[in-house]
C-alpha cells in the first residue's frame, strides 16, 4: 500500500476499490462481469485483511440484495457491476431507495443493449439518472473521468449515502475502469461507529447493559398500505431529492469567452476536453462543460451559460440521452446540438474536432 | 392486490391487515393460588390481532418463532429478513428489528445482515412461492455457503396473498386459480420437495420438515425449529425448517378440513422428519471463527 | 383446577381448538365478536373437566387461548 501522498499507478477499477476501502467500506458483494472484475478481485483480498466481508454472490440480484441487508445494519458496503448486471440490480436499488437504505453501487458501463460488447458506453445514462428500477425515485449519480476522480468520488459516495440514507451510484465505463493512471490515496478512515445509530438494525438490546430495557423494534420497509402513508413517504423522498440540488458538481474549461460549449461527461468529457484544447490552439472559441454529478444535474450552471448567449453541443457515447437534460436546462435561451458516438465505437479527440467545428460554424 | 374470494371473513393481507389493532388486549394473566399459567403469549409476540384468515397456520409459526427467540434469549440481538407474501407483515407481530426483502431475496438480504453484523441472530421467514420459486437461487446458495442463518419455510402449496395461484409446491391434481383443472405433472412439473434439496447442500447444518396440522406435529415442529436456531447459535451452519401449513381460504376448505388435508394429502408427499443434522461443537474454533469461513463442514451427516 | 381463557376478540372461530380437546369441552358459542366470528368457549359447567393440557392453545393460530394448570394436576400428570 502506498504511503501518504505517494502516487501509485492503478486502473480506474482499482482506484474505485481503494476509494471504498479507504472510506471504511467493510462489506463487498460482487459478481463477475467484464469490465469491472478488478473491483471484486481487489475486494476479495482487501476485505478479509481489514476484518471485512467479501461475498461472491450467486447473481447480481443477490449481490444487490446483500448490499440492502448490510446497509440496513448501518455498515458501509458496496457492490459493483456492469450494464447487463445493473439491470438485475435495479430490483434491490428500488427497494433501497424506497426504504432509505444507504449503499454504494458502481456501474462500469459497457455497450448495449442486451449483451452488447465489453467496450465503453454511456448507454446507461437514463437508467442511472431516472432511478433505474420501478417506482419514482432517484439516486445520487457521480461520473468520474479519471482514476483519481474514481477514487475520490467513491470515497465521497459513502459519506453521501449515509448523510442521505440513499443508494449512491458511481457511473464509469470500460475506459475509466481499464485505464491505468496515477492516483494519490488518502489516509484510510473508519466509519463513525455511531453512523446510522438512530435507524440501523442491530437488535433491540444492542449496546445496552444487562439491566436496561431493550428499545422498541425497528422496521425498515418500503411497503406502505395505509391511507396516505405511501404519499407521505414519496413526499419525504422528494424533499430529500430537492435537498440534493446543492450537491451539484461540474468542471468548466475555457467557457468564459466560448461561443460554443461542449457538454460531455465521464470518459467522453475527458476526450472532448482534448478536442477543445486542439481547437483553442487554432483560435476557435469553444469550451467544455463536464457534469460530475449526473443527478442532480447542473441545470442552473448550464442555464446561466445559455443566458450569456452561448450555444451548446452535447457529445455522448450513446444515442442521445444526457442531451435531453441539457436541452431542459438551457431551454429558455438556447438549444443543444447532439453528436453521438455509437456504443461499439471507441472515440478519439480527433473524432470530435469536426463535429465541434460544424456546430461552431452553424449560427 | 390480494383477493379473498370465498371463505371466512378476514381478507388475506390487505390494508385491513396493516390497520391499527383495535382489538382488546389480551387479559393480563392472573394466577390464583394453586395454579400456574402454562400457556400465554411470548413477550416477543405483539399483543394484537393478526391479519391472517381463520385457521391459517402463520399464526402458529409466528408464535413458535417468538417463543424460541424468548426461550433462547435471542430477541434482543435478532435481525429478521421478512419476505413477500402473507407473511410480509411479520414485523407487525414479531417484535424484533426487521428489514423487508424483495420477493425471494430474503436469504441474500439475511446474508448481508449476518456478514455485516455477525453478532446478530438472523432469520428469514418465507413462503413457498417466495422461497421455492422466485427465490430458489438465493435459498440454495445461502444454504450452500453455510451462512449462519435460520430459515423458516412455510409451505402451504399456494400463493396465499395474491389469491391462491399455483405454487412450486402445489400437489399434483390440486386446483388453484392458475391451474383450475388441477396441477398437471406433464405441463407444470412436480411439487418441489425443498427439505430434501436443502439437505443435500454442503453448508446446511440442520434441515427438517415439520407440520402444523396436529398438536403432536406442532410440538415436534417446534423442536425442529429449535435445532434450526441452534445450528446458527452454535456456529454450525445453515439451519432450515419447512413447516407444512394450511391455507383454508385458498384451498376452499374449512380450517378443520384444511388440517385434515395436510394429514392425508400433504404429509404422504412431503414426509416429516430430520433430513440433515450435523454433529458439531461450537468450541470448534475454525468452524465459527469468521463469517468468511462459511461453508466449512462441521462433521458428518447423520 | 385447570382452566383456559378464550380472548374472544382474538378468536376467529376456526374451531381447530374444538378438535384437539381431549375432554371435548370446547365448543362454538352463539356470541359474535367485533370481527364477526362466532367465538369458541368452554361452558361454565364443563370448565372443571379441563386438564390443562394446552392442546387447544397450541393449535390456536391466533394466540386467543391462555391456559392455567392446577399444580395438583401437574403433579398427578
Amino acid at each position: 500500500m502506498a504511503g501518504k501522498n505517494e502516487r501509485i499507478f492503478v486502473k480506474g477499477n482499482e482506484a474505485i476499490a481503494m476509494g471504498a476501502l479507504d472510506a471504511g467500506c467493510r462489506c463487498f458483494f460482487g459478481y463477475p462481469i467484464t469490465p469491472q472484475n478488478d473491483i471484486p478481485e481487489f475486494m476479495s483480498k482487501a476485505m478479509p485483511e481489514v476484518g471485512g466481508e467479501f461475498v461472491q454472490a450467486e447473481s447480481e440480484l443477490a449481490a444487490a440484495n446483500m448490499l440492502l441487508g448490510a446497509g440496513a445494519c448501518g455498515v458501509r458496503a458496496m457492490t459493483s457491476s456492469s450494464s447487463p448486471g445493473m439491470s438485475l440490480k435495479q430490483e434491490a436499488i428500488s427497494y433501497m431507495a424506497g426504504s432509505e437504505i444507504p449503499g454504494v453501487i458502481v456501474n462500469m458501463n459497457r455497450g448495449g443493449p442486451g449483451l452488447g460488447d465489453i467496450g465503453p458506453s454511456q448507454g446507461d445514462y437514463f437508467q442511472s439518472t431516472r432511478g433505474g428500477g420501478h417506482g419514482d425515485y432517484r439516486l445520487l449519480v457521480l461520473a468520474p473521468s479519471s482514476a483519481q476522480e474514481a477514487y475520490d468520488m467513491t470515497h465521497k459516495a459513502f459519506d453521501l449515502a449515509y448523510a442521505f440514507r440513499s443508494p449512491v451510484l458511481i457511473l464509469g465505463d470500460a475506459i475509466i475502469g481499464q485505464m491505468k493512471e496515477p492516483i494519490v490515496r488518502r489516509a484510510a478512515t473508519l466509519a463513525d461507529p455511531a453512523e446510522g445509530k438512530e435507524w440501523r438494525l442491530e437488535g433491540t438490546a444492542a449496546g445496552l447493559k444487562a439491566n436496561q430495557k431493550p428499545r422498541a423494534h425497528r422496521i425498515i420497509k418500503s411497503l406502505f398500505l395505509m391511507d396516505g402513508e405511501l404519499a407521505g413517504q414519496n413526499m419525504k423522498l422528494q424533499a430529500k431529492y430537492d435537498a440534493w440540488k446543492d450537491l451539484v458538481e461540474f468542471e468548466t474549461f475555457e467557457v468564459k469567452d466560448a461561443e460554443l460549449v461542449v457538454v460531455a461527461f465521464g470518459s467522453i468529457g475527458r476526450i472532448a476536453k482534448n478536442a477543445v484544447r486542439v481547437l483553442r490552439k487554432q483560435g476557435k472559441k469553444v469550451g467544455l462543460f463536464r457534469p460530475k454529478t449526473l443527478y442532480p444535474f447542473p441545470e442552473k450552471a448550464l442555464a446561466k451559460l445559455a443566458r450569456e448567449g452561448k450555444r451548446f453541443l452535447t457529445i455522448e457515447h450513446n444515442l442521445g440521452q444526457m442531451v435531453e437534460d441539457v436541452r431542459l436546462s438551457v431551454r429558455r435561451d438556447a438549444d443543444s446540438e447532439l453528436f453521438c458516438v455509437y456504443p461499439g465505437n471507441m472515440p478519439s479527440p480527433d473524432d470530435f474536432v469536426a463535429p465541434i467545428l460544424r456546430a461552431l460554424g452553424r449560427k | 392486490m390480494p383477493k379473498a374470494k370465498s371463505a371466512p371473513k378476514a381478507a388475506p393481507a390487505t390494508k385491513a391487515a396493516a390497520a391499527k389493532p383495535v382489538m382488546a388486549k389480551t387479559v393480563a394473566p392472573k394466577v390464583a393460588a394453586g395454579e400456574e399459567l402454562v400457556f400465554t403469549r411470548p413477550a416477543s409476540l405483539a399483543d394484537r390481532a393478526t391479519h391472517y384468515c381463520p385457521g391459517c397456520h402463520h399464526g402458529i409459526a409466528h408464535r413458535m418463532v417468538a417463543e424460541l427467540l424468548d426461550e433462547m434469549d435471542l430477541a434482543g440481538r435478532t435481525v429478521a429478513a421478512s419476505s413477500i407474501g402473507c407473511s410480509v407483515f411479520l414485523y407487525n407481530y414479531i417484535q424484533v428489528d426487521t428489514v423487508e426483502s424483495p420477493h425471494g431475496r430474503a436469504p441474500a438480504v439475511a446474508t448481508g445482515i449476518k456478514r455485516a453484523r455477525p453478532d446478530t441472530f438472523v432469520f428469514s421467514y418465507q413462503g413457498d412461492g417466495d422461497l421455492a420459486s422466485i427465490g430458489m437461487a438465493e435459498i440454495m446458495h445461502a444454504a450452500n455457503r453455510g451462512e449462519r442463518l435460520t430459515v423458516v419455510f412455510v409451505n402451504n402449496t399456494v400463493y396465499g396473498m395474491t389469491g391462491g395461484q399455483m405454487a412450486p409446491t402445489t400437489l399434483i391434481g390440486q386446483k388453484t386459480t392458475t391451474c383450475p383443472g388441477g396441477r398437471c405433472k406433464d405441463r407444470e412439473g412436480s411439487p418441489i420437495r425443498m427439505a430434501e434439496i436443502i439437505a443435500q447442500l454442503g453448508g446446511t447444518a440442520f434441515c427438517a420438515r415439520g407440520s402444523l396440522d396436529s398438536v403432536k406435529n406442532i410440538r415436534q415442529a417446534k423442536k425442529y425449529m429449535r435445532q434450526a436456531f441452534e445450528a446458527q447459535t452454535r456456529g454450525l451452519g445453515f439451519g432450515f425448517v419447512e413447516l407444512l401449513s394450511g391455507c383454508p381460504t385458498n384451498w376452499r376448505l374449512s380450517p378443520v378440513a384444511a388440517n385434515k388435508r395436510i394429514t392425508e394429502e400433504m404429509i404422504p408427499y412431503f414426509p416429516l422428519g430430520v433430513y440433515k443434522e450435523l454433529e458439531g461443537d461450537a468450541t470448534c474454533g475454525s468452524l465459527v471463527s469468521t463469517g468468511a469461513m462459511a461453508g466449512g463442514a462441521a462433521g458428518e451427516s447423520k | 383446577m385447570s382452566r383456559i381463557l378464550v380472548t374472544e376478540e382474538r378468536c376467529k372461530g376456526c374451531l381447530l381448538c374444538t378438535t384437539v380437546c381431549p375432554v371435548s369441552i370446547i365448543r362454538q358459542s352463539e356470541r359474535i365478536n367485533q370481527q364477526g366470528y362466532k367465538v369458541a368457549e368452554v361452558g361454565a359447567e364443563d370448565m372443571d373437566k379441563c386438564t390443562g393440557c394446552t392442546s387447544c392453545a397450541t393449535i390456536c393460530p391466533d394466540m386467543a387461548i391462555q391456559v392455567w394448570r392446577s399444580k395438583k394436576t401437574k403433579k398427578a400428570a
